[in-house]
């Protein structure tokens, strides 16, 4: 059993418990801190979902600036996507690219693949092993390392400061 | 009526629109895949803009409203994802106007594996 597991999945139970009742009142909060720390024992006591996580405030801040970078990626593709659809001629040239991600860790991994589905014209098909397979929508190169500067760089600097 | 909900309203407008064309983009895309895409981005920030308009308009709510536009980042790209996999797994065809399909050779070492557990499973039985 991982204490830290345990704290983080903790942490967020009881941050959702407080917005979903809106109040600080103690008795309230006791009871949802009683409730947290009950689930996150019945079920985070043998996960290893949080272990990688770096609780520092380095991390911290690279958690910021990345909420940042992946809102304004997030707008950058809605404007897009949305330019090639109403364009009458539909301008898109997809396929299927793979490219490759330094990142070691499951969840890194995991919030990597989430971040370029949500990006301009990617879609993430598959994974395997540091092989990400992607849908392009708009394929500028096939060459995998080229591919890999310019879909994958851009978020993985700053999850390699936060995951390692 | 207050200038916040003013402002509320047309944050809503802007995600009804980018709803919109998310929905336009669903039927004028050529296959599977690239619908996916036009489907996911833009119901994504279609929602949150909707939400962050309702934030605007009942600043109380603010609690749940953060955690629906949580659970949708955290959801939306996941299910487009299995969608798109699953789609290339029961070999959905690519539109013509594809012009690269690196997946293809990791898909069929994967559909050989499976045959060869297949294989194996009805050698035991």
């Amino acid at each position: 059993m991982q204490a830290k597991n345990v704290f983080v999945s903790f942490l967020i139970g009881l941050i959702f418990w407080t917005l979903l009742n809106n109040t600080f009142d103690p008795l309230i909060l006791s009871v949802g801190a009683g409730l947290s720390l009950l689930l996150s024992l019945i079920f985070c006591a043998r996960c290893d979902v949080f272990s990688e996580l770096k609780l520092t405030p380095v991390a911290l801040l690279y958690t910021g600036i990345y909420l940042v970078v992946f809102l304004y990626e997030l707008i950058k593709s809605n404007l897009d996507v949305a330019r090639r659809v109403i364009t009458p001629s539909l301008p898109i040239n997809p396929g299927i690219v793979e490219v490759k991600t330094r990142l070691q860790s499951k969840m890194g991994r995991m919030i990597l693949a989430n971040s370029i589905t949500l990006t301009p014209g990617t879609l993430t098909i598959d994974i395997s092993g540091d092989t990400l397979y992607i849908h392009w929508i708009d394929v500028k190169t096939e060459d995998t390392q080229e591919a890999t500067e310019k879909i994958v760089r851009k978020f993985e600097k700053y999850l390699e400061k936060i995951y390692g | 009526m207050n200038i916040l909900a003013i402002i509320g309203a047309f944050v809503t407008l802007a995600g009804s629109i980018f709803l919109l064309l998310g929905s336009v983009g669903l039927l004028r895309m050529p296959d599977c895949y690239n619908r996916i895409q036009a489907g996911t981005k833009a119901s994504t920030l279609g929602t949150i803009l909707s939400f962050a308009g309702i934030l605007l308009i009942m600043p109380g709510w603010w609690g749940k409203l953060l955690i629906l536009i949580i659970s949708v980042i955290l959801t939306n790209p996941v299910s487009s994802h299995v969608l798109a996999r699953a789609s290339y797994h029961k070999r959905v065809p690519l539109t013509k106007a594809t012009l690269v399909d690196k997946y293809q050779e990791e898909e069929e070492y994967i559909a050989v594996k499976d045959q060869h557990k297949e294989d194996q499973n009805n050698d035991q039985t």
